[in-house]
């Protein structure tokens, strides 16, 4: 199982603002190892965000993103104590859920 | 061909017009150059991906682990059994129960040993991470261990005989040249204004210098991916340097770490860091 995501999610007037680091290698397939083999491509390939069951954030990924990815972003709405889930299912269609509170 | 060589004259020209540039305001491009690296430090810190082996360190210490089945939430840092607030502004210090001068890392293996009953070999056999097949518990323990003495004034003491004699050491070391290259640490760190590329190189030899240097390591490498800790700094230092591989956990390490961390005294500790 892929290691726990780190998630902050913070109110401020009417916007949440939600910060995330992830744990990925994020291969992108260009790299070879010690013996002269490509490394397989490896990556996030979708990220969704949801808020009281409604989608706030779905993303589409590349090998562009860099390893141990951030994400910030805001949005309209959330109430101190609302739940926020985040999940990520990367190449190897593995996948990691993580829940935070927002503040 | 004759609209290929024009297209081809034109960036050529552009870059001697840019070199010409570039030696005229060498000067300027230097700070600016720095400034932006600073930038980049200060965009990054705010999710400093330390973050996620603090995280694992904390896991790490807390969990019931090796032959014995025991945490490491015993293991004494110096002020005491299970107490990690500010235990790493005060390291390397002498310890009596193993009658040796420890870092952080070395202490570590020795409660790994005692505590959860690992040899000293599996103990130390990751001592640095390399991607995800190869993860260090070691380097993820150091960055909680470090993050909890964040803002704390270094304070490390010359108390003890054998700390003064680990000092003693490591400013030798820090001073000796030798090798191939007839390199040592001073060669790069005795001098203001030094650097590398254009990382700027701090003077360790200065209280000031070696404050703002030790207390950012550990620190998050972003063009590795990874987590570093002082002990690896040391090793890559001495790699760079041409000199003999440096033992992790060596007198030697501890003896530099000493030296460096002991000139830092004073500095507010502000790591794990994040550096490019």
């Amino acid at each position: 199982m892929p290691d726990p995501m780190k998630i902050r999610a913070t109110l401020t007037g009417d916007t949440t603002e939600v910060k995330v680091l992830m744990n990925h290698e994020m291969e992108t397939g260009q790299r070879k190892d010690a013996q002269g083999k490509v490394i397989p491509a490896w990556f996030i390939q979708n990220v969704s965000v949801t808020w009281n069951a409604k989608t706030v954030l779905s993303a589409q990924w590349g090998t562009a993103i860099a390893k141990n990815p951030f994400v910030s972003f805001k949005f309209k709405g959330g109430a101190k104590g609302d739940k926020i889930t985040i999940t990520w299912v990367d190449s190897r269609a593995e996948k990691r859920t993580d829940e935070a509170t927002i503040a | 061909m004759t609209a290929r060589k024009e297209s081809t004259a034109w960036p050529l020209r552009s870059f001697f017009a840019a070199l010409w540039l570039a030696t005229a305001t060498g000067a300027a491009a230097q700070t600016s150059a720095t400034d932006e690296i600073a930038k980049y430090r200060a965009a990054l810190q705010d999710g400093n991906p330390a973050e996620l082996w603090e995280a694992r360190g904390e896991d790490l210490w807390k969990q019931k682990r090796g032959v014995r089945q025991a945490s490491l939430e015993q293991c004494d840092l110096g002020l005491g059994p299970g107490v990690v607030k500010g235990a790493y502004a005060r390291l390397p210090a002498y310890f009596a129960d193993a009658d040796r001068v420890m870092d952080l890392e070395t202490r570590l293996v020795w409660c790994m040993v005692t505590l959860q009953g690992y040899s000293e070999a599996e103990a130390k056999k990751q001592p640095f991470g390399n991607g995800s097949e190869h993860k260090s518990d070691i380097e993820a323990l150091v960055a909680f261990v470090t993050s909890q003495s964040r803002g704390v004034a270094m304070n490390v003491g010359l108390g003890h005989p054998k700390e003064v004699e680990m000092y003693r050491l490591g400013e030798k070391i820090f001073y000796y040249r030798g090798g191939s290259h007839d390199f040592g640490c001073v060669t790069c760190h005795a001098d203001e204004g030094k650097r590398i590329r254009l990382q700027d190189l701090p003077k360790l030899s200065t209280p000031d210098g070696a404050q703002k240097a030790y207390t950012t390591w550990p620190a998050y490498r972003v063009s590795q991916g990874e987590l570093r800790s002082f002990q690896w700094r040391l090793y890559d230092c001495f790699r760079q340097q041409r000199f003999p591989e440096l033992v992790f956990g060596s007198d030697a390490s501890i003896a530099l770490t000493m030296f460096l961390a002991r000139n830092a005294n004073g500095g507010i500790f502000d790591a794990p860091a994040i550096k490019r």
